[in-house]
């Protein structure tokens, strides 16, 4: 917004403080503290994703406490949860409907292996359907697991190029070659 | 608590007593279906439908029973009744949705799981698995593993090469143990790894077979 109040903020003292860096570093400063969750909560994990959101846990200390229930809005889909074969369709049209730069993070077993369903129903691992950043082990994993996964997720968006979102075409064929 | 069974088969022609542990149970020939289940309801307080499912009996015939579990609420207690299909190919029986509406989606996930019809159901389709699934996972031939077939999505099933797999059975399934009662048996997981032995060529004499 062009007022005349803001004119005058922009002008005064700014041009003192200059800061050199890199484009990627900044960038993705900005992307790691602000992962907006997309909370795909399918079974009893989801529960576990819960405790993580609320006061004894506290995502929100790292920047996530934006869960968004619709796809355009979020950029960190957590698979929380069994993911049947009925649901896998689903799970991969919500994921293609989030908008790049984007990243998934399979919590726990079922999501990552299937789990203790070895059965005709379930997806075995949810990396058949999407690509997986984070996989977080336990049944279900404590908070604490899922912080961690978090917090390493935020170290690989820290590492990996800004604009490889621009590349998405190669980025796919590579995972699934 | 066979009184019950004694006073119903004089007006049942056909109604047997079945061996049970519990309950009540009896066996009705499928024609009586609908008037035995609409008499317990009105006549003995049968207000109740806790259960329908069904049996495959695999080689024997007939192939398939339906299985209904009905209770008294003013009464505290329960009743078994059980039905065979005449037909083993395409199994089916009278629905009860116009004796309790509550059957209907008992009914459905009976027919996904075992595909049998059940005939004057108002909207008799798939509830567990998706419709267009070929196979009915609860029969006895079906694996527990699963069988090869195309996602229910076939724009994702394009986009991503994923399929329907059989499920690895390394390291499981989970089972209650053979040789002892399942009361007194932990569920464990029982070791198929064999099934996904292979000989490790590249490394060359180690192998597994043996």
């Amino acid at each position: 917004m062009e007022t005349q109040e803001s004119q005058v903020g922009y002008n005064s003292k700014v041009e003192g403080d200059v800061i050199v860096t890199k484009v990627d570093a900044v960038i993705n400063w900005v992307r790691k503290n602000s992962v907006w969750p997309m909370p795909m909560g399918l079974a009893c994990c989801a529960i576990e994703m819960m405790g993580v959101a609320a006061s004894r846990f506290d995502i929100s200390r790292f920047g996530m406490e934006v869960m968004r229930f619709s796809p355009r809005q979020s950029d960190c889909m957590i698979v929380a949860g069994t993911v049947t074969y009925k649901m896998a369709p689903v799970v991969r049209r919500i994921y293609d409907q989030m908008a790049d730069p984007k990243w998934v993070v399979a919590m726990g077993a079922c999501a990552s292996t299937g789990g203790m369903y070895r059965s005709y129903a379930t997806l075995q691992g949810v990396d058949r359907i999407v690509p997986v950043d984070v996989y977080v082990s336990g049944c279900p994993p404590r908070p604490e697991a899922l912080l961690d996964a978090m917090m390493k997720l935020q170290k690989k968006i820290e590492r990996e190029p800004s604009f490889k979102s621009l590349n998405k075409e190669t980025e796919e064929k590579r995972i699934w070659a | 608590m066979s009184e019950l069974i004694d006073s119903l088969q004089p007006r049942f022609e056909g109604l047997e007593p079945r061996p049970s542990s519990d309950h009540p149970a009896m066996q009705c020939p499928v024609g009586l279906l609908l008037p035995l289940i609409e008499c317990l309801r009105d006549e003995f307080s049968y207000s109740l439908l806790c259960d329908v499912t069904a049996i495959d009996w695999e080689e024997e015939s007939p192939r398939f029973s339906v299985v209904y579990h009905l209770y008294s609420v003013k009464e505290g207690r329960y009743v078994r009744i059980v039905t065979n299909c005449e037909d083993d190919e395409n199994p089916s029986v009278p629905s009860i949705v116009a004796l309790y509406p509550g059957a209907n989606w008992h009914e459905r996930e009976t027919f996904d799981m075992f595909g049998i019809r059940f005939e004057g159901h108002p909207d008799l389709k798939r509830i567990l698995m998706w419709d267009g699934y070929p196979y009915y996972p609860l029969r006895k031939e079906f694996p527990l593993a699963g069988i090869e077939t195309e996602l229910p999505d076939a724009e994702i099933a394009e986009e991503t090469k994923a399929k329907v797999l059989p499920a690895p059975m390394m390291g499981g399934p989970f089972v209650a143990a053979d040789g002892s009662p399942m009361s007194k048996s932990e569920p464990r997981a029982k070791d198929q790894s064999w099934t996904e032995w292979k000989k490790k060529e590249a490394l060359g004499g180690n192998d597994l077979d043996k």
